[in-house]
């Protein structure tokens, strides 16, 4: 391809992320704008009915930005993207539910939602700060489509149709140079072979290992950034699933481990036999602790950043003055565009730890 | 602390799914990826051996024909050298045959022109003799022939002698 068109398509895709941006930060004020407005109209609701004190109006009537925050950063079980007045922006999604009494129910999430868009019940079940509750007490498995499984459906077919796309390409003409969107991915699949695999696990094993690390590397450098798509879910800032990244990641690496790994553990060759009443205990603790911290690392990273977004929109509201907004808008924007390199750095950071424990476990006797 | 405790139902979407695309993607992206890279790569570095082979071995194909060419060259300007000389010498020696055969061939038509003048010289002389003795004898008849004639000449002679 000639390099000008490229740069044109460059400059047209970068004009579009730009877009994107100043379209998240915008719409991110529309809903901060839109639930101060529904809060305050429902505490004059709520005072109206209840006759409160004036000054408990004014109090609670205040911007709450640590809720706010809270809940953007929280699964739902709908999927909302924004409110403009009376008008909610919703896709409401399946809520499937399993009671010992009742069986296994699938209903949609509008159903907890009446025409003023207030929570209301629903055969039985109640929709409690984003969590059903049986209103009988009885224990609830849900088993729901929430915002963040959908997010997460619609990310393994993007990466599905992206990936088996190229890897059709490549099966087509293999001896060929790479070409569109496979010439995008081809360094980064290299990258993660050479770099990340190779460098760490070691010539003899990487190759075993490449699919795993691949999927685990792409998944989370998609999730982390759809994630900052307006609308999008906070997928990978949710424990349940750095949780399972982690205990795959734990698996992996102790279904792979060979005898040096092991004795390294349960015998650290070299070391006075009475420090082993320390040394054992303290391997045995590292096991789950290397991959609890990929869990919190994953987390907390992506959680931190969307939390300190929602922060920087806040404090229009806190300050109530629109102005602050030439101030803010230029500041998370450039917040973005830091969140879209630690999406990046996160994915980078968690296959390269993982790999490092694999190379760990493979590593042979060469004392 | 709701924020980190995991979901149930998340997780069991979680492992579902991640495994449904570590499967797909293995099976159908990350197999032909890896090993057509894995190919290509092979036949770039390959064709990178075979090319430097090639050219190494055009290099000394090319020496070699220089040195052919060069030799070839060599052997050519001696011959030229060589045949120049050869027929330098033949002109040089075919002048000098073709003076010499010339000089000998004036040398001998002089020594005969020589001879032949000689005895020209001689026989006409001899001739002359032969024939101013004929004729002065034929004179000498004649004018002895009668009496007279020859008392007349006997005066004169004497009167030539009287007179001398």
């Amino acid at each position: 391809m000639p390099i000008k068109t490229f740069l044109k398509k460059m400059y047209f895709s970068n004009i579009i992320l730009g877009l994107l941006f100043s379209f998240s930060s915008f719409s991110v004020l529309a809903n901060e704008e839109a639930v101060a407005h529904d809060t305050t109209q429902a505490h004059a609701d709520s005072t109206s009915h209840a006759a409160a004190p004036a000054a408990h109006e004014a109090e609670s009537a205040k911007f709450d930005p640590g809720k706010l925050i809270l809940h953007h950063i929280a699964d739902e079980h709908d999927w909302h993207f924004f409110t403009i007045g009376h008008f909610h922006a919703t896709l409401p999604l399946p809520c499937i539910v399993y009671t010992a009494s009742q069986g296994v129910q699938i209903f949609s999430s509008a159903n907890f939602k009446n025409e003023h868009h207030e929570e209301i019940p629903y055969n039985g079940f109640v929709l409690e700060h984003g969590k059903i509750h049986a209103e009988n007490g009885e224990k609830v498995y849900d088993f729901s489509i929430t915002k963040n499984v959908a997010s997460l459906m619609v990310s393994a077919i993007l990466l599905l149709v992206i990936f088996i796309g190229i890897g059709k390409r490549y099966k087509e003409n293999p001896h060929r140079a790479p070409k569109g969107i496979q010439s995008m991915f081809e360094p980064i699949i290299i990258f993660v072979r050479d770099e990340i695999a190779k460098n760490n696990i070691g010539e003899k094993h990487y190759r075993r290992f490449m699919p795993y690390l691949l999927t685990v590397f792409f998944f989370i450098w998609f999730n982390n950034m759809l994630g900052l798509v307006p609308g999008g879910a906070n997928l990978t800032g949710n424990i349940a699933v750095t949780l399972v990244l982690a205990i795959i990641a734990f698996f992996v690496t102790n279904f792979n481990g060979r005898s040096t790994y092991w004795t390294h553990i349960f015998a650290m060759p070299g070391v006075p036999k009475w420090m082993l009443v320390i040394l054992t205990p303290v391997e045995i603790v590292g096991i789950f602790m290397k991959p609890f911290s990929l869990m919190v690392r994953l987390f907390a990273n992506i959680t931190a950043g969307h939390i300190i977004l929602l922060s920087l929109v806040s404090l229009i509201f806190i300050f109530e003055n629109a102005a602050l907004g030439l101030a803010v808008v230029p500041f998370s924007l450039f917040m973005n565009v830091i969140e879209l390199i630690v999406a990046f750095i996160q994915a980078f950071i968690f296959t390269m730890l993982v790999s490092t424990y694999i190379g760990a476990a493979v590593e042979e006797h060469h004392h | 602390m709701e924020l980190i405790t995991p979901d149930f139902g998340l997780i069991f979407w979680q492992l579902l799914v991640f495994g449904i695309l570590f499967f797909l993607l293995a099976k159908f992206a990350w197999k032909p990826i890896i090993q057509s890279l894995a190919e290509r790569e092979q036949s770039i570095d390959e064709a990178i051996k075979l090319s430097e082979t090639t050219r190494a071995e055009m290099a000394e194909l090319k020496a070699g024909n220089e040195q052919l060419i060069a030799s070839a060259r060599a052997e050519r300007d001696g011959l030229i050298k060589q045949a120049k000389e050869a027929s330098d010498a033949m002109i040089a020696q075919a002048k000098l045959d073709a003076q010499t055969a010339a000089s000998q061939e004036i040398e001998k038509a002089r020594v005969a022109f020589e001879q032949e003048k000689a005895s020209a010289v001689a026989a006409i002389r001899k001739e002359a003799a032969t024939l101013s003795l004929d004729l002065a004898e034929k004179v000498l008849k004649s004018q002895l022939k009668d009496k007279a004639a020859q008392e007349k000449l006997v005066t004169e002679w004497m009167a030539d002698v009287k007179l001398s």
